[in-house]
């Protein structure tokens, strides 16, 4: 009986200790892409596949971005209770926003130090790398890569 | 060596090409990474140490697949792709694919 209850107050300690920090490095997260997003809107990214006849004349280069991120405790504890009644699964939606939007801005970040001009045929890829023993989904990786066209100078 | 996932490469004319090119690796992670995964897993957050451990990988996996490219004489790989897959429980395969060219 110590025993069980034991294995319950670490569980919510866990679950606490979860919601607390996961909840902050979330926040911080999503402000510091907010900020970065803004910050790097002037170089285009898109996901055609063939240059403009003005970009096709300029050097091209190969650009990559990645990112692997996990979910806390707590939010896996929600995902778990919603397999039970089914529906959006709102705490890894959020992650996988995170993830692209982390990965792309790196991709635009590596970009921008190339002097780019304009990112073509953006491709985004994600696996998920670690899975724990019961099965949910530890972490996700997602590369988000394209062809930089870098600027000539005249 | 130039790369590009277009299928040309800007700026460039293909005159010959030589077909698929392909490079792989598979990674493991170690112990002391593993263990600030399974603390990461219940804060939540970036695992920097695995972030890194692909990106290493994913060069190398390139850097192989230009090597070959090389050695039938090509100069470029155009249309290059990646693809990732867990091979085991604790390893990774990164591997990338394209075509070898030859560019004027």
């Amino acid at each position: 009986m110590a025993q069980f209850q034991l294995e319950i107050a670490i569980t919510l300690l866990l679950l606490f200790l979860g919601y607390i920090f996961g909840r902050h490095a979330e926040k911080s997260h999503f402000k510091s892409i907010i900020a970065r997003e803004e910050q790097h809107q002037g170089l285009v990214a898109v996901s055609v596949k063939s240059p403009t006849q003005d970009d096709s004349t300029k050097p091209g280069m190969l650009v990559t971005g990645s990112v692997v991120i996990s979910v806390d405790y707590f939010k896996r504890f929600l995902a778990a209770l919603r397999t039970i009644f089914g529906g959006r699964v709102t705490s890894y939606e959020t992650l996988l926003d995170r993830a692209r939007r982390e990965a792309i801005l790196r991709m635009k970040e590596e970009a921008k130090k190339l002097n780019a001009e304009r990112i073509y045929n953006i491709k985004l890829e994600t696996s998920s790398i670690s899975k724990s023993a019961s099965g949910n989904i530890g972490a996700v990786e997602v590369l988000a890569y394209g062809t930089a066209v870098l600027r000539v100078n005249q | 060596m130039l790369v590009s996932n277009l299928e040309i490469i800007p700026g460039k004319e293909i005159t010959e090409h030589f077909g698929l090119v392909q490079g792989s690796t598979v990674r493991s992670k170690h112990v002391g990474r593993d263990l600030m995964a399974g603390i990461k897993n219940i804060f939540g957050g970036e695992l920097v140490g695995y972030t890194e451990l692909l990106q290493e990988a994913r060069e190398e996996a390139v850097e192989r697949m230009k090597e070959q490219a090389r050695a039938i004489g090509a100069n470029a790989v155009v249309n290059v792709r990646f693809s990732t897959s867990s091979v085991t429980q604790g390893a990774a395969e990164l591997f990338a694919y394209g075509s070898a060219v030859r560019l004027r």
